[in-house]
Order: C-alpha cells, then structure tokens, then sequence
C-alpha cells in the first residue's frame, strides 16, 4: 500500500496574467504520509486556502504537478476531478456547510448519493454508524438548526469520514467555533487520527495547531517552514484541564 | 443518483417553498385548464354537428339544382329551378345503388286550424322521403303512394307545429287550412330536435310533392331531391350514377358543367367539421399562450431558486456530484413543478368544463388522449423552461459556489 497520500511537485498556482498576474502559490513541494495530522498555518494571503483548494481538487493548479493517494490528479477533467472528491477526500468546512432542513443523517448520506462505484450499500446504515462514530448517535434526526455549533462541525466531520476517504480536510474548523468546542473538536480529529486517518487541518490559530504531528507554515504562497512536532498537546486532556478550572 | 432519490430531492424542495411553488404551478394549471376546456368545448361542438347531421337521415344525398359555377362565375345553389320530377322518377327507375327517392318541394305558408294559426314550411315529399330521414311518426301514419299518385290533400305535422294548432288535442284526423286549401291530417312526427344551423326540425308540415306541386306553387321544378342508398359503402357509386343520369335527362355531355350539384351528408358533415375544427384550434392556440406564460414563470423561479441555493450546489459539487447531477437535480424540479401543475391544470379543467356542460348545456368531451397531451405538454414545459436555470447551476464552480454568501 502506499504511504503517500499527497505529493505535490512545484505546484504553482497563478490568478490574473500579464501587469494583473497574481503568484498565489508558487513551487510548492509538499509529502503529506498516510497517518499524519498536519496542520497548514500562514496570515491571510499566504496562500493557504489556495493550497487547501488544490489539495480538495477544488481548482487545478496552473503548473506542477499533484499525486493524492496514488493518482495523478493535475490535468483532470471536472468529472473526474468531482470522482476524486467523492472517493478520496472528505471535506470539513469553517462554516460547516451543512444543507438546512436536511437532517444529520441525510446530510452525512449525501456523499453517498454521488458515489460511482455502483456497489450496493446502505447508505443511512453507513451514515448512522459514522454519527455515532463522532458521538452524535443520540442525534440522527436533528436538522443543523436544531444543533449546537460544535454538534453542527462534528456531523460535517462524520459526512467527511462515511466514504473513508484517503485525506480529510479542515478548513478552519474551528474558525466559527468558541475555545470549549474548538479544543473538542481538535480532541476528536486527534483520535480519528489515532485510528489511522489522515487529516490536513488549515488554519490561521497556533492554539489548534499545537494538536498536529506536523506543522507547515506558509508565507507568500511558498512553504517557510516545515517541521515534525515531537509531543504535541492531547487535545482531550486540555478538555480535561479546561473542565476542572471552569468547575 | 437513483430516479426515487432526485424525485425525493425535487419534492423536498418544492415542498419547503410550498406557496412559491403553488403561485408557480398556477401558470401550468390555469393554461392547461384553458386548453382542456378549450378543446373540450369544441371537441363537444364537433360531436354535436355529428349527431345533427345523422340526424338528418342515413346515407342520404342531395341533389339541387344550379351549378356550383357557371362560366367561371360561382352560382349559389337553386340559382336555377332545373330539376324536375321526372329526374327524381329517373333516378328512382334506372339507378342500381339509389334506395329511396323524394323530391322536396319547399314552401313557407300560414297554416290555420280550429284551435289555431301558424306560419311554417310546407314539405312536398314522396313516400320515400320517411326512410330516407329515418323519421317515424308518433301518431297516425305517412301517406301512402296511392295518396301520392292521386295527389290528395293529407297532411302530416311536425311536433311543433301540432303543438301550435292543436295544443294537446290529438291532431290526426282533424283537418287544417293551408293557403286556402283543406287538408286532412294523417299523423304527427316524432321529434327530431335542432338541425346543424340551429332552426327546429319539427317545424314542418309533409304534404305530398304531387298535392305540393300542383295545388300549392303551381311549378313543375323541384328545388331538391333527396336520396338514400341502403349502406354508406354505396354512397360514392351512387353519387356518380345519379350525376351520369342527370347529365343524361338533361343533355349535358363533353365537358360542359353539371346544372346540378350532388352531394351527400359526409360533405355536409366535414364541411361543418373543418369549421369547428378552426375554432377549437383558435381557442386552443390562445389557450396554449397562457401555458408558455406558465413556463416562463417556472424558468423565472427556478433562476431565483438557482442563485438561492448556491451554497448548497457549492456543497453537493464539493462532495463529488458533477455538473450532470445538478443539472439533473433542478431539471428533474422544474418537470415535477410542470407535471404536477399539468394535473392540477387536468383537474381543474375536467372540472370546469364539466360546470360549464352543467350551466350551459354545451355538450364537452374529454379524450384521454387530450388529457395524456396536456400532462405530457406541460412537462416538456417544464423540461423547457427548465433547462436553462439548471445549466447555469451545473455551470458553477465548486469553490466560488462554496464561497457564495
């Protein structure tokens, strides 16, 4: 099996051309190994949500070259650009992007109804099992509005996992959310992580990447730094800490 | 995406903006009832015509006298008094397809009774003339040939003249004053109602063409002959044996033009057909506009409902659905819109052409076929009118959509 799940050669990403032409991205080298939490941090206009949106296959670089979990994705078609979304990415949102009036479980059942695959499966049994697996099984019928922000992330984080996909990636998710929930929600990618997933979190807070194994920072659309993190802070034993001092 | 689930989707939706949804229906249904009873009506007009014109007589012919042009120059019919009875003795003697022959000689006159007075046509026939109007009397009995050959002064009553000179007495046997002259009645007719150009066919006296010929106009031409044959399979040769004989009886030969005109009910019939079929189609063309209004307000709130649920199109491309599934997914909105205001359209229209058959007494005929057109109609609206909102939701691109406030 491969141990790569990102690999990303010079990959450049230009808006605008000519006097308007805007680097957002340029030559990014990047290995992201099956199995880390690595959280992409840079200020505004670092270029981080253009790389996150390459990483999702949610735009295509204008040059180099990306390799997710095996397949070269750079130079894809829309189709096979929305397959690769379906199968090898789940997504997780700062504004949890869940579809109102639509309950959890249809919400969490909704990459599902996009797979191409053609193999049979039960879907809500699928989508009940990963609410659960994010500890909202007492909540399945609830509609977004019906859900505390914090519910809200953790039904986006189960419609993220309920494909298995190869890579889960955060956008700010903790970005709409307050300390208490944040740190909940970091607990929960940290023991997702310990079963083996793979999660890129991007963000701009040091206080939520201090849970990553890995921490990348960018500047002016290139990597200024890179570097494993020995011990990094258990988000649930900050919760624990959190709790005791409130109480 | 399973059919049931973009049909579950395109519910849900419609559902959740449901007086929206009904305001953008109303189009569809307000344009196919206009339609449905649109076509209802003429198609009930058209049935009616029918019925008159069968009404008329079986497989009956025709035959006046004048040519429908003469010298290049359209004549009306009777321009010119050329028939003669000896051309209906002619026809009756030597034709093999003809059944039943009767001249008709028409005359308008007061008619006075004991018990009242009353201006009506007078009908010179022959005995012939009861079978080829499959017209039976409800008292008394026809004239009999003898009556014919010795041309006696025997009367029989259209119901509603024997209801104006003779209120409910029984008017057979009773004797009555046309023009001066005395008649006996011999038998009242049964009813037969309106004719096609809306004048009652009860308003008629029979005498017979003999009685009618001599003693009433004093004139031996004939205005009209009517025929029969036994079947309508026999109509056409009989048609073109009665033209060969008149031609003959009136030395017509080469090809100089016929002096007469033969023409049976089915002409009749599509003649009055072709011009109801005009108006069902005049109504149906304007009623079809307000269903193209209806179209245009589904594209108009499938654009609004695009531009609203950019997110959520943001969020299904992000999951993995291509343009097709959200191309899909709206198109398969705006047909279910379109149908189900194309059966709503179907209810209200069978409705309301059924209180209209109520209060009017229009005769209206639904087809199934008209009702399968219409549904069918008005989701090809909605595949229409849909299709361009739906593009441009398939059109958008996942990031900006997601990005979309």
């Amino acid at each position: 099996m491969n141990d790569i799940v990102i690999q990303t050669d010079k990959i450049t990403k230009t808006y605008g051309s000519g006097t308007t032409e805007v680097h957002a991205l340029s030559n990014v080298d990047l290995t992201i190994r099956r199995g880390e939490l690595a959280a992409i941090m840079g200020a505004s206009g670092s270029g981080k949500s253009t790389l996150m949106n390459l990483l999702g296959c949610l735009d295509t670089p204008t040059s180099g070259s990306y390799t997710l979990d095996g397949v070269r994705v750079d130079g894809l078609g829309k189709n096979e650009l929305a397959r690769i979304r379906n199968e090898k990415l789940g997504f997780v949102f700062q504004g949890f992007n869940l579809l109102a009036r639509t309950s959890a479980v249809e919400n969490v059942e909704l990459p599902m109804l996009y797979d191409r695959s053609g193999r049979k499966r039960d879907t809500r049994a699928l989508a009940v099992a990963a609410l659960e697996r994010v500890g909202l099984g007492s909540r399945l019928d609830h509609q977004p509005s019906e859900l505390s922000g914090g519910q809200q992330q953790r039904v986006a984080i189960a419609r993220a996992l309920v494909t298995e996909p190869a890579l889960v990636l955060a956008d700010e998710p903790t970005g709409n959310l307050d300390t208490h929930t944040s740190i909940e929600v970091m607990a929960l990618f940290q023991q997702l992580n310990e079963q083996g997933i793979t999660i890129v979190v991007v963000t701009h807070e040091p206080d939520v990447a201090v849970y990553a194994t890995r921490i990348i920072q960018l500047r002016d659309g290139q990597i200024c730094r890179d570097e494993p993190v020995k011990n990094p802070q258990t988000a649930a034993r900050d919760l624990e800490k959190l709790d005791r001092s409130s109480a | 995406m399973k059919s049931s689930t973009l049909i579950r989707l395109a519910s849900q939706s419609i559902l959740r903006n449901r007086m929206r949804s009904i305001l953008t229906m109303l189009g569809i249904i307000i344009g196919v009832a206009a339609v449905i009873v649109m076509v209802a009506v003429g198609y009930g007009a058209r049935s009616r015509i029918h019925e008159q014109i069968n009404n008329l007589g079986t497989n009956m012919i025709v035959i006046t006298p004048g040519a429908s042009t003469t010298g290049g120059v359209s004549q009306g019919a009777q321009a010119f008094a050329t028939l003669t009875v000896e051309d209906a003795d002619k026809i009756r003697n030597e034709s093999q397809n003809v059944a039943a022959v009767s001249p008709v000689i028409v005359s308008r006159s007061q008619v006075i009774a004991p018990g009242g007075n009353w201006r009506t046509m007078i009908n010179g026939v022959d005995t012939d003339y009861q079978m080829i109007r499959a017209w039976q009397t409800d008292s008394g009995t026809f004239f009999g040939p003898d009556d014919v050959f010795a041309a006696r002064s025997v009367a029989i009553l259209g119901r509603t003249v024997a209801q104006r000179l003779f209120a409910d007495s029984n008017p057979v046997g009773q004797e009555i004053q046309i023009a001066a002259l005395r008649f006996k009645v011999t038998g009242v007719l049964a009813p037969k109602g309106q004719t096609a150009s809306g004048s009652d066919s009860d308003d008629v006296i029979l005498i017979p063409y003999t009685t009618a010929a001599t003693r009433l106009t004093g004139k031996p031409r004939i205005p009209q002959i009517l025929a029969s044959t036994a079947s309508e399979g026999e109509l056409s040769a009989a048609q073109d044996e009665i033209k060969t004989l008149l031609r003959e009886s009136h030395h017509i030969t080469g090809d100089d033009e016929d002096d007469f005109t033969v023409r049976n009910q089915t002409d009749l019939a599509t003649a009055a057909e072709s011009s109801t079929r005009v108006m069902t189609l005049l109504m149906a063309a304007i009623a079809s506009i307000s269903l193209l209004v209806g179209g245009i307000g589904i594209m108009n709130i499938m654009l609004v409902s695009v531009t609203e649920r950019t997110r959520e199109i943001g969020i299904r491309l992000a999951l993995g659905a291509r343009g097709s599934d959200v191309l899909t997914q709206f198109l398969v909105e705006s047909i279910v819109m379109g149908v189900l205001g194309g059966i709503g359209g179907l209810v209200l229209g069978i409705t309301s052409a059924k209180v209209l058959a109520h209060f009017t007494g229009w005769e209206t005929t639904i087809s199934p076929l008209v009702m399968i057109i219409a549904v069918g109609f008005s989701g090809a609206v909605g595949v229409f009118f849909g299709f361009y909102p739906a593009q441009k939701a398939a059109a958008l691109r996942p990031i900006e959509a997601l990005r979309y406030e």
